[in-house]
């Protein structure tokens, strides 16, 4: 048997679990239950099997799998591609016994829960996710595996979506992800350029090969060991990202166990392992992971200890633990580094599993061994020092704050600038310009190079800032989608500017935001026409409580526009990126940031349309405060 | 407290003393009491009094229209129960249109609470979500300050009061401070600043004010409450706290103007009045009229509730104990007074099937109310029903060591940064094997409550008072012998056992055992303010022991033989198992007998898991009780179960009478039982001493589950999967939600919301004359908040207390109860409520 196809199995058979549990009745709960641990117990079984067979036939050393070629042409090819070390089988492993550990205990946790299934699918898409990014074999895969646990974890996290905080934490959280992906986007584009090819990790390995090209292009290298990092430190909740992880904590416990206590946080740690032998060589990449793990770790152990709540303090304990294990990695120490990610995943779990015994616990502690307090503070800094502290520490040391009010709300003032472009001129503005630019596109053998290379820029902006008002958008949500349609189209626009793109790779990357642009755009349309008075995005409007299928079909289409790996819009915008030259890093930073934005200002469209307080209930609704 | 009034002027005062009245009066979760969730609106009848708090705060008090309808197109609810029904409520002449319009008319209803009409209009006016910006660090300072112990590094100074300390915290804390607002620094530090100066800035106009409190102070109606509490009675808490709601108010309304000052700037902003158009918001407490719907609610829920109590109601009066003859004297084995908990319904049964003995039900504090102080123990538990103050205490003198056991995984190191370190490299394999143990094969660990462990099987108890001067708090230490007499005579009076004493008397308390479950003291025992009732098991039957006891109450009519010996038990519900205290004691003869009843028991008890587990829907309830009753235990110990009992979900009324008067009904473990024999109290001085205890407690239980059920937003907790343990004193959702009262959702889910069906045994005449003593019980009656019903044993007729304080006969409309030849199997068959079944109690089989 080749060995390859027990690979893939590890990622199509939680994938085929997952498609079988979306057609169980909702009433089924024990039939729900069954697919899950059967899915995940399955894969344990050829997991074991598959490590003993890899150990005394090829005595573990590393695979690289070429799974599937998804897009060929000459100069480029989307390869879907595994790879197989030491670290992946440990991660393997942990992720797959805690699911299953996790699936058996939701079984009765969740009995009777509102959205029993919902819970299990989404369970069980993570999974498969989470198995999916452990084995990719390079950063086009790690990618599409990155951007599938961003959503499942933003599903997770507004699991009771009838309510105001897990929906607003949801999309929270799912904004700091999106900086993440932005990382890998870029460190994508780069690596690229870096390699002239798209590198596997397996290839990596290959010290000579590496060291040549680092040598080489330094600053480049330097670069994408950055983005790296800042895609691991927001998955992995480092600084200054820390603070969604405590918001995270809104869904039922074992999946804020599983997520935010194990699996989903370590991540970070091990994209960092996984790119080891790329930045391993560079100082400055090093030190700078190190600083980050130091930094979080400090501010990570001072919140814990004065948060009055056990979820928050439990999180960001493990989120100072994970400093620790950036500092052990930069200090090349990945394996000590594994094995106290391990051992922080299951101390986590577990203590977030038993969190709700802390009051009996603590209590019973209180009530034999009380000792009345003395105020014994050390004030050898001084009183000041120490309250100023303790209200930092509280307040998380306003990392949440500087978020919105650093990263996001710019975006914001600058996209409510453009308030001029209207539901009415949009199309007056837009479409002329647009019309024009193609036009000029036929004729650019006849402008003049300098012009040539600064179009691209000027449209990548105009895309970049219709999406900016998109993300301003409060009146009209049907506004708002079709300033991010117009976004990816004058994206297309700037990018056809460079050499060598064909209609093939456009009609790649345009045929799936028009599809699901179009689908969108029909649910929009009717959820308006059925519910006028309720249709903006000033509030959380709650639909999906009479329009749940709608809720469905309508995600699926934000997530095609997103470019989730559902449309051939995912493959299409690595293309895209693949044609933006190395020169042009103002282009890539626009395309980049209307990444980051486009997709927060969909997500928002569907949270504050279908999730969050039912807006016609007003008997029986939720208090916002909850 | 009126609910008319209108105040032109605001009061501080006053405003509080509302405030106080209207917040959920709800402990920190280590003493879950009990009550009425409206206590608030008890002055009004029952209907009158869920519109009123309907209208006002939003509330949901009545199941939805379409769930009654559905119980009605099932065939529950039948249709001369709904013609009843509304003749009662409404007594309209077309009671045909009436009824057509319950069935099927689309009520329209206008939602408009009284709460939160003037908050909102920040959000509405000013495009700024006030409540956004303040709620989040509100709760958490609140938490941090009141925090028992989940903080490793504590909030700087709990010695001062809330507001002085954050004063002090803000003085010294300069540019990392709660306010960048400068006024509202400068009030902050100014001791003569009040309310009404916050609100003259944010508000505006005084006619306002009152009602902009409430909005503020129940936006977060969890918060609020919780401060009031500990405001009210600062020993709630084991680290005590100074904290008032005018404090919280105080700065949360600085907290409002720094925020507001932050996104306006400085004194450029208007006062909410000034957006207010006129007529716009409706004065608070001004009259908020009827709807029809609420009509329509009353009816449909007085139809539901009788749609059951009316079996009840035939069943009482089908049964027919043989009058005039005394009880036959039968000898028993032993006699087993247990809790009036309806949990103990069932056992109680079983235990008459399998043994020689005779059952009978008390209030499960067993008439003696003290504090137990347990070894090492630096706090005083109060074990007797909420109301009452005791006068004692009972100190436990030695205990086995290492009773609880300590767990890593709850220790502050693992949360530091060295050592968590090294804490997650070893003990994290640990968790994970601990992890799927308890999964695949769940047992005890440390972090089990276990009412066994409440006081130890081996432990000594000091219950004999031996000092005579009161401690310094007035309490003395055990009771004197008169003392115990007092007590041992009421218990005994009060359920009628005074002669005909059987060998043994097993005392039997009662309590729970769960883990993973924060409201846990909600499973104990409510005659014991959610304690185990062990101490007072074990502690009544010693005072029943003692011979100088006995001669007193020999003296004063009650012959107790000396070959009876009382032993006091336990007996864990969650679990079904029994443990008896001093055995030794017994003498060789009565220890024999005791060595054949514990079998019986054991018996008893897996015939009980049986019938308990049919409510349990992942066990298969058709297999042999022995099998059962194993799992049904490990529940107990399962973390990933969130009901490992069913508690008081099944209650739906209270029995207080004689046993024979109800042999024959299969009550379904809902109704609470109380022993109580008419005819050896003619005047009822006992029996008004039982509804003293009975009404608050089991009144409480009932209505805090008609409400939290029926409003899981606002009256219960929610689910509980996603709670978060805030500061060991409540539970949110998330890590910035308000603290969440009443009942978690699983606890509810088999609950039928029907108000206390509360009947007694005696002459209608005898009962309204000792009503006359308490008034508060009688309007209560009188107002519906709980069905009084008495049972006169001479007529075998029943009689309904209305609301113009007078006895109605009630005539049945059931002629005849269903029987069943195999109870077992009937058992099997579902996991809904049982309609009320004849049944002939089998003897020893």
């Amino acid at each position: 048997m080749d060995i390859n196809y027990l690979i893939i199995s590890f990622v199509l058979l939680p994938f085929l679990a997952f498609l079988l549990t979306l057609f169980v009745p909702e009433k089924e709960e024990s039939w729900i239950a069954r697919f899950a641990s059967a899915g995940v117990a399955l894969n344990f079984v050829s997991l074991v099997a598959f490590i003993t067979f890899w150990g005394l036939s090829l005595n573990f050393l590393p695979l690289n799998i070429k799974e599937i070629t998804l897009y060929e042409s000459e100069h480029y090819a989307f390869v879907i591609d595994f790879y197989m070390d030491f670290a992946s089988i440990v991660y393997l492993l942990i992720g797959t016994f805690l699911t299953f550990l996790i699936v058996r205990y939701s079984n009765y946790y969740m009995h009777l829960e509102v959205g029993y299934k919902r819970f299990f699918a989404v369970i069980q898409f993570f999974y498969f996710s989470y198995n999916f990014t452990t084995l990719a074999g390079n950063f086009e895969t790690l990618f599409a595996g990155w951007e599938m646990l961003g959503i499942s974890s933003f599903l997770l996290v507004a699991f009771y979506r009838e309510r105001y905080l897990p929906v607003r934490n949801a999309v929270k959280v799912f904004s700091i992800y999106r900086i993440g992906d932005v990382g890998i986007i870029l460190a994508m584009w780069a690596s690229h350029h870096f390699w002239h090819e798209n590198i596997t990790f397996f290839k990596l390995t290959d010290t000579a090969f590496v060291t040549e090209h680092i040598s080489q292009h330094s600053g480049e290298a330097l670069f994408i060991a950055v983005c790296i990092l800042v895609a691991a430190a927001a998955k992995s909740a480092q600084f200054p990202f820390s603070s969604w992880v405590a918001r995270a904590m809104e869904g039922p416990t074992p999946s804020s166990a599983i997520f935010y206590g194990s699996l989903s946080i370590h991540f970070g740690v091990y994209l960092l392992i996984r790119t080891m032998p790329f930045w391993e060589q560079q100082m400055a990449a090093r030190v700078l992971i190190g600083l980050v793990g130091f930094i979080t770790a400090i501010v990570g152990y001072q919140t814990a200890r004065v948060q009055p709540t056990i979820k928050t303090q439990i999180a960001y304990a493990s989120v100072a633990q994970i400093g620790i294990m950036f500092i052990e990695i930069a200090l090349g120490y990945e394996k000590f580094a594994l094995m106290h990610l391990v051992g922080n995943a299951f101390l986590r779990t577990y203590q977030l599993l038993v969190s709700p015994s802390v009051v009996s616990y603590l209590i019973r502690e209180q009530f034999y061994h009380f000792k009345e307090r003395e105020d014994h503070q050390n004030f050898f800094l001084g009183k000041r020092f120490h309250y100023a502290l303790y209200l930092l520490a509280l307040r998380e040391f306003h990392l949440d704050f500087l978020m919105t009010t650093y990263i996001f709300r710019p975006f914001k003032h600058i996209g409510s600038k453009l308030n001029f472009i209207t539901y009415k001129n949009v199309f007056a503005y837009f479409v002329p310009t647009y019309v024009l630019g193609w036009v000029l596109w036929f004729y650019k053998d006849d402008l003049a190079s300098k012009v040539w290379d600064f179009i691209p820029i000027v449209f990548g902006l105009i895309a970049l800032l219709l999406i900016m008002r998109a993300f301003a958008e409060r009146h009209y949500p049907v506004h708002a989608w079709i300033l991010i349609i117009l976004g990816h189209l004058w994206i297309a626009l700037a990018v056809i500017y460079n050499e060598k793109f064909s209609f093939k790779e456009l009609t790649w990357y345009l045929s799936g935001v028009l599809l699901s642009g179009f689908g969108g755009w029909l649910c929009l349309v009717y959820l308006r026409r059925r519910e006028s008075p309720n249709f903006n995005m000033y509030r959380y409007q709650g639909h999906s409580k009479e329009y749940p299928y709608l809720a469905w079909v309508f995600l699926a289409c934000n997530l095609g526009l997103m470019g989730f790996p559902i449309t051939t819009t995912f493959i299409g915008e690595d293309l895209i990126f693949g044609h933006v030259h190395q020169n042009q890093l103002i282009l890539a930073f626009w395309l980049a940031s209307s990444f980051v934005i486009g997709g927060i200002a969909l997500i928002r469209i569907y949270a504050r349309l279908f999730l969050g307080i039912h807006s016609k209930t007003n008997q029986e609704a939720p208090l916002q405060s909850f | 407290m009126q609910h008319q009034d209108i105040t032109p002027e605001f009061s501080e005062d006053v405003t509080l003393k509302k405030l106080h009245h209207f917040l959920p009066n709800q402990n920190p979760l280590k003493d879950f009491i009990y009550q009425n969730s409206l206590q608030a609106f008890q002055d009004l009848p029952f209907h009158k009094g869920l519109e009123r708090a309907s209208s006002l705060f939003g509330y949901k008090t009545y199941m939805h229209l379409e769930e009654y309808r559905e119980l009605y197109d099932k065939g529950y609810i039948k249709p001369e129960i709904l013609r009843r029904a509304i003749k009662q409520v409404i007594n309209p002449p077309d009671l045909d249109r009436w009824e057509m319009n319950l069935l099927h008319q689309k009520y329209i209803a206008v939602f408009q609470p009284r709460l939160g009409q003037l908050h909102q209009l920040w959000a509405q006016r000013y495009h700024h979500n006030v409540a956004k910006q303040v709620h989040g660090f509100l709760f958490r300072l609140l938490s941090s300050f009141i925090d028992q112990g989940v903080a490793l590094r504590k909030f700087p100074l709990t010695d001062h009061n809330f507001l002085d300390a954050i004063r002090e915290l803000e003085r010294h804390a300069g540019w990392f401070g709660i306010f960048k607002s400068k006024r509202a620094k400068a009030f902050l530090q100014d001791k003569n600043c009040q309310i009404v100066d916050l609100l003259n800035i944010l508000v505006g106009k005084e006619t306002y004010f009152e009602q902009y409190l409430f909005d503020v102070a129940f936006a977060h109606p969890g918060w609020s409450g919780m401060v009031a509490v500990l405001e009210r009675n600062p020993n709630q808490l084991f680290d005590k706290r100074q904290i008032s709601l005018r404090d919280m108010l105080m700065l949360e309304l600085l907290m409002e103007i720094n925020a507001l000052d932050k996104k306006f700037g400085e004194g450029k902003w208007q006062p909410l009045s000034s957006v207010i158009r006129n007529g716009e918001v409706k004065p608070f407490f001004s009259p908020t009229g009827h709807q029809h719907l609420f009509d329509a609610y009353a009816v449909w829920q007085e139809a539901y509730e009788w749609a059951y109590y009316d079996q009840v109601m035939c069943g009482l009066v089908l049964e027919s104990p043989q009058e005039n003859k005394p009880s036959p004297s039968r000898d028993y084995d032993f006699q087993g007074i247990f809790c009036i908990d309806e949990r103990e319904c069932s056992l109680r049964r079983y235990v008459e099937e399998y043994c020689n003995a005779q059952t009978f039900g008390a209030a499960g504090f067993f008439n003696v109310a003290f504090y137990f102080q347990p070894k090492d123990g630096k706090f005083l538990a109060k074990s007797c029903p909420p109301p009452v103050t005791p006068q004692h205490i009972v100190s436990e003198t030695y205990a086995p060591e290492h009773r609880h056991k300590r767990d890593a995984h709850f220790s502050k190191e693992s949360k530091n940064l060295i050592s968590g370190w090294a804490i997650s490299q070893v003990i994290g394999w640990i968790s994970a094997f601990r992890l799927a143990k308890n999964i695949f094969k769940p047992s005890e660990t440390p972090a089990l409550m276990s009412s066994f462990k409440h006081m130890d099987k081996q432990s000594h108890i000091q219950y004999e008072n031996i000092e005579q001067e009161p401690r310094q708090d007035g309490l003395r230490l055990g009771f004197t012998v008169p003392e115990m007499a007092d007590r041992i005579e009421t218990l005994l009076r009060c359920i009628g056992l005074t002669r005909n004493f059987a060998p043994i008397v097993y005392v039997i308390g009662h309590g729970a055992s769960n883990v993973n479950n924060p409201h846990y003291t909600a499973y104990g025992c409510g005659a014991c303010s959610g304690q185990t009732g062990s101490v007072n098991a074990r502690v009544a039957a010693a005072m029943a022991n003692k011979p100088e006891v006995r001669s007193i109450l020999a003296q004063r009519g009650i012959l107790i033989p000396d070959s009876t010996q009382f032993v006091g038990a336990l007996h864990d519900t969650t679990r079904d198992e029994i443990d008896f205290y001093d055995e030794k004691e017994l003498n060789e003869k009565h220890l024999t007998a005791h060595q054949t009843h514990k079998k019986d028991f054991k018996k008893a008890l897996a015939r009980n898991a049986k019938e308990r587990s049919r409510r349990f829907l992942l066990v298969d309830s058709t297999r042999p009780a022995k099998a059962i009753h194993e799992e049904v235990k490990l529940r107990s110990v399962s973390l990933f179960e969130p009901r490992s009992e069913w508690d008081h979900a099944s209650n739906a009324m209270c029995i207080v009478g004689r046993r024979e008067s109800i042999k024959h009904l299969f009550l379904d473990r809902r109704s609470f039982l109380h022993s109580y024999d008419y005819s050896q109290d003619p005047k009822g001085t006992y029996l008004l001493a039982i509804l003293r205890a009975v009404v608050p407690v089991c009144g409480g239980i009932n209505l805090q589950y008609y409400f939290s059920a029926n409003d899981q937003y606002r009256f219960g907790a929610g689910t509980k999967l996603p709670h978060n343990i805030i500061g060991l004193v409540g539970v949110a959702n998330g890590i910035d939600g308000d603290l969440r009262t009443g009942l978690p959702q699983q606890a509810l889910d088999i609950h039928d919301p029907v108000r206390l069906l509360l009947v007694v045994e005696h002459l209608p005449e005898v009962v309204s004359e000792f009503l006359l003593q308490d008034m508060p019980i009688r309007d209560l009656f009188a107002r519906e908040w709980i069905h009084f019903i008495v049972l006169d044993p001479r007529s075998r007729r029943v009689y309904r207390y209305g609301a113009d304080y007078e006895w109605h006969e009630y005539l049945p409309l059931a002629q005849e109860l269903p029987q069943t030849d195999d109870f077992e199997k009937l058992l099997e068959t579902s996991a809904d409520n049982f309609p009320v079944y004849w049944i002939n109690p089998k003897k020893n089989p």
